[in-house]
């Protein structure tokens, strides 16, 4: 048997030649010190993708790229196909774990200094497969065709179309006619399934193939300066003298990392099963509040907080310029120190794009920026707010309800975020100044004026007014009082 | 007769017939390659061309006039004129129609002039909110605070025969041509 099998291989080695070349792959000397959990990181990269490829091809085996029957389809493969729900949830799971571990190679091969001469190229192959992996998670949501893909689509063409002069056309070429229809989700589905696929398989090649060829990073010591002229022959010596075969010494925490994340995703995926789909992704259901993926939450946080005069520019001249600093990074600093020991500027930018980004996206979260659409009817006011008014302000009370004011201001902690909270607004506003912000609006509120009677806007403020804690009195105008005893000299006490 | 080797490693700079017949194939297929740009480009860019051509835009209707009462704001839904076997629902649209009084209205896109969003009425407090990043309109469609930088987009209409039409047949966005028809510049735009 084993003579048998051992002529097989050696047929097919006369014909292909290829374990000369393998066996000197997986045998390549690599520096000690990289055999590190630091260095897991790309190639669990690689496996998430291999993930992807597998789960993305068997979805394909039901999904239908049709505006008219992908929803249905996403149902049947969640509920009627055997086994369908745990692929989805698997794929999905997949993208989440692939954007979040590109994220962090990414980041442990800038604080490692990998990008420093020799390795430029791999950097910049890496930038165009992070820009892709985007675009996988984008057009991945786009093909889980439900309510917040069509939304999702709506705000990529109302980004696409602030381009100066071409933004209409590029709008067209994007959704693949006028509007978000078939042609739209056909277009996304070639360019998820065929076109980045494609692309990230030949660029993932000659980024290993590199990583092969110029060697793996070595551990970056302090001190130990990268220069063009001498860091070649220093590397040499790393590994072809002092180095060890990456076959076994190094493969193995590889190894083990990679089976722990498909393990993780397998059980993310069993535990807290498939993304949607949500709503059917019928426009004219128009009760839907669309959010994006977890990956694009930090852009959503930044849409709505940035000032409305500086999102177009920061939309369109943002993304351009990170993008070119990022290319521009290895050959910037192609030589020098790699240890982020000795790089305190590259550890705090790496800290604050994350504390950044964190912070985004837990604030999308909850998104305190959108008004609760249904607070006005479904979250009372809270009964200690009416004990013991007067007729006036539970009119008022009831004014404030029906007037939707509580979808953007919370009282008794329900209710919008937009605004400010109520609950002690008679302590910063006198009942003037409450008048003037109802009726007139400002500071990002509307204004009232053309929706309220004068009757509702008394009963209005007076509730307001009943509304700070009982130890702090309501804010009050001290003039209009001297005023108020001038203009009444019988009631007025002497100063 | 002398034979000479078939690959002639030419080192002198004369074009020999060979390399003279190679920088010919690639010319050629230089030529089959721009014969065979014009209609994948075409292709890939009809979607562009076909607006700029006969445009998108239609007449269509939304409902008898009496189904809009004076002084009201009502949700309508029209199908968008056009129509692709594979649309399934995307094609029905949802816009916001106020009577302002007799044959005067006001057609407002579903689309929130911000990032696209669907707006929701709200008649008690006469205004339109989004539930995206917070944008809200006064009635009249005019930008009341938030995001957004203009009002709300509208359709052009015309009432015929009893009938409310508007001309529609393209996704609003902020630099799409719907837009500039008829966006008047909001009074509180910056």
């Amino acid at each position: 048997m084993r003579i048998m099998i051992g002529k097989i291989g050696e047929w097919f080695e006369h014909r292909l030649q290829l374990a000369a070349p393998i066996r000197e792959a997986a045998e390549h000397p690599v520096p000690r010190n990289t055999a590190s959990w630091f260095y897991v990181f790309g190639s669990a990269a690689l496996t998430v993708f291999l993930i992807q490829l597998v789960t993305g091809i068997l979805l394909a085996l039901i999904y239908v790229p049709s505006a008219g029957e992908a929803w249905s389809s996403l149902q049947a493969l969640n509920h009627q196909v055997t086994l369908g729900w745990f692929i989805r949830a698997m794929h999905g799971w997949g993208s989440n774990f692939m954007v979040a571990i590109v994220l962090i190679h990414m980041a442990q091969v800038f604080l490692f200094g990998a990008y420093k001469f020799p390795r430029e190229l791999t950097w910049v192959i890496g930038v165009f497969l992070l820009l892709m992996t985007l675009g996988m998670a984008f057009s991945g949501q786009v093909l889980r065709f439900d309510q917040d893909a069509y939304w999702g689509l709506g705000i990529g063409a109302s980004i696409a179309s602030r381009v100066p002069i071409i933004g209409p056309a590029v709008v067209k070429l994007m959704l693949g006619g006028p509007i978000i229809a078939g042609a739209t989700l056909s277009r996304f589905f070639a360019l998820h399934v065929f076109v980045i696929p494609g692309m990230l398989i030949a660029f993932v090649a000659l980024h290993v193939l590199m990583v092969l060829k110029l060697g793996i990073n070595e551990w970056p010591m302090p001190g130990r300066i990268v220069k063009r002229a001498t860091y070649e022959r220093e590397y040499h010596a790393l590994t072809k003298q002092e180095g060890a075969p990456f076959v076994p010494y190094a493969i193995w925490k590889d190894l083990f990392f990679a089976a722990f994340i498909i393990l993780a995703i397998a059980a993310c995926a069993f535990y807290f099963g498939p993304f949607g789909p949500t709503g059917q992704p019928d426009p004219t259901i128009i009760q839907t509040a669309p959010k994006p993926d977890y990956f694009f939450l930090w852009l959503y946080a930044l849409l709505s907080l940035l000032p409305p005069s500086m999102e177009t520019p920061f939309l369109l001249i943002g993304p351009a310029l990170a993008i070119v600093a990022l290319i521009l990074l290895p050959f910037l600093s192609g030589e020098g120190e790699k240890s982020w020991k000795r790089r305190p500027i590259a550890v705090i930018t790496v800290l604050m794009i994350a504390i950044t980004l964190g912070t985004f996206t837990r604030l999308a979260q909850f998104t305190p920026w959108s008004p609760h659409m249904n607070a006005w009817s479904g979250d009372p006011v809270p009964d200690r707010y009416i004990h013991g008014t007067t007729a006036l302000e539970r009119q008022g009370a009831l004014v404030f309800q029906v007037k939707q004011c509580r979808n953007c201001h919370s009282i008794g902690n329900t209710g919008g975020q937009r605004g400010p909270a109520l609950d002690s607004v008679a302590v910063r506003l006198t009942r003037d100044q409450l008048i003037r912000q109802v009726i007139q609006g400002g500071g990002n509120m509307p204004a009232y004026g053309n929706n309220l009677s004068p009757a509702e806007t008394t009963a209005l403020v007076a509730f307001l007014e009943t509304l700070h804690p009982a130890t702090q009195s309501p804010a009050r105008d001290a003039a209009r009082d001297l005023v108020l005893s001038e203009s009444n000299p019988k009631s007025a006490t002497k100063p | 007769m002398t034979t000479k080797p078939v690959i002639a490693p030419s080192t002198e700079d004369t074009l020999s017939r060979r390399g003279f017949f190679m920088k010919l194939g690639i010319l050629f297929n230089g030529f089959a390659a721009m014969v065979l740009a014009v209609p994948v480009v075409g292709f890939l860019l009809s979607s562009v061309t076909r607006g700029r051509a006969s445009g998108y835009l239609s007449w269509v209707p939304l409902g008898r006039i009496d189904e809009f009462p004076e002084g009201e704001t009502r949700l309508a839904t029209f199908r968008n004129p056009n129509v692709m076997p594979t649309d399934g629902k995307t094609v029905d649209t949802a816009c916001w129609v106020r009577r302002v009084a007799g044959e005067q209205f006001q057609v407002f896109a579903i689309n929130c002039a911000h990032l696209g969003c669907p707006v929701r009425w709200f008649p008690q407090s006469g205004l339109f909110m989004c539930p995206c990043h917070g944008g809200a309109y006064y009635r009249d469609g005019a930008r009341a605070s938030g995001p957004p930088e203009r009002g709300l987009f509208e359709y052009p209409y015309k009432v015929e025969n009893g009938l409310v039409t508007i001309q529609a047949g393209e996704l609003p966005t902020p630099g799409a041509a719907i837009a500039s028809l008829t966006g008047e510049k909001p009074p509180c735009a910056s």
